[in-house]
């Protein structure tokens, strides 16, 4: 086996959710399934249950990131609003390197507001 | 904290499976060969994300099964150094913080990773930061094992594993964890989840508006 480039693309965890339960729901219908991947898939989406992506559609990430265009911010960095969405100004600046610098306060106060509406739960009834 | 990792193989097919289409045993055989493993320099793989090209299959004299090239993807958890991550303590001892997260548990917060000052409790069997107070005394937070934490990622190790020997001899089993993360949470915003919690979360939504 051969490792031709070993980090082609990055993943959401949006994306892995999807993609691991549509697994699980195909393997319902076929009898067998692997021992390992199975604890994997398992383990992966009890992981991910718990993390914010169960509220996130691929729509709503598309538009947090057309609406992130603006602030000049690293793919890594979005990345990381997208699986680990920023709901104070500390949360942003650990995520941003050299936020003080890059961002003024209205932007963070912005990116808060923004991740707010397209990445987090609106229905505060239910947490 | 996931990635795709592109790579080769050749796949051997055995003749009983002929008759399901070549995708699928691929995807079977794929699948049983890397899932929950790590592959060195590569990270802890999931679960195959698409076959990307199947070269010709070839049958060799002496051998029934099919032998095929394939170039796949795969979704693999290798998180970026400096990511931040969420997971759950596992357990704390002299080293530091034991942090899991469900599928990968080799995740170790050094000593001189803790918030600073930071003791161990021996009673409790947990790492305790000394928050100090204004007043000059210091707050006990303890780390509890089940409670979740922020962390950044600041480096990762892999580890070449040998094959385990045959059943039954003495052949000493490496228990070395093939991929290790080494975390920190020496900034502020990291630790434990409830550390950093504003106290009132509906006022705080008020506070933005009223911005």
């Amino acid at each position: 086996m051969e490792t031709i480039k070993a980090n082609s693309a990055f993943l959401c965890n949006y994306e892995v959710m999807q993609i691991l339960q549509k697994l699980k729901d195909n393997t319902h219908k076929k009898h067998k399934r692997e021992a390992s991947l199975a604890t994997v898939t398992y383990e992966t989406v009890h992981y991910l249950q718990d993390t914010e992506c169960k509220n996130q559609s691929a729509q709503k990430i598309q538009k947090f990131l057309e609406a992130m265009k603006k602030y000049k911010l690293t793919k890594v960095e979005k990345l990381m609003m997208v699986n680990t969405p920023p709901r104070t100004e500390l949360e942003i600046q650990l995520i941003v390197q050299e936020s003080e610098e890059r961002l003024s306060e209205e932007d963070v106060q912005d990116i808060i507001s923004i991740v707010s509406q397209h990445l987090l739960a609106n229905d505060n009834s239910n947490t | 904290m996931f990635v795709l990792a592109e790579m080769k193989d050749v796949i051997r097919v055995n003749p009983e499976y002929f008759r399901q289409s070549l995708t699928d045993s691929i995807t079977t055989l794929l699948n049983r060969k890397l899932a929950n493993k790590v592959v060195l320099e590569v990270g802890l793989c999931i679960v195959l994300f698409d076959i990307t090209n199947v070269g010709h299959s070839y049958i060799f004299p002496g051998d029934g099964s099919s032998h095929t090239e394939v170039k796949f993807r795969y979704i693999v958890f290798r998180p970026i150094i400096e990511e931040i991550l969420i997971g759950k303590i596992r357990s704390c001892s002299r080293e530091g913080v034991h942090v899991t997260l469900g599928f990968f548990d080799d995740i170790l917060i050094p000593v001189n990773a803790l918030q600073h000052p930071s003791r161990f409790d021996e009673t409790d069997q947990a790492w305790v930061w000394e928050y100090p107070k204004e007043d000059g005394e210091k707050h006990d937070l303890f780390m509890d094992s089940g409670e979740s934490i922020r962390f950044r990622v600041t480096s990762e190790f892999f580890e070449e594993s040998l094959p385990t020997g045959p059943p039954g001899t003495d052949c000493t089993v490496q228990t070395v964890a093939p991929y290790r993360l080494i975390g920190g949470i020496n900034e502020p915003g990291l630790g434990l989840l409830t550390w950093w919690e504003t106290p009132d979360q509906e006022g705080e939504e008020d506070e933005i508006d009223d911005e």
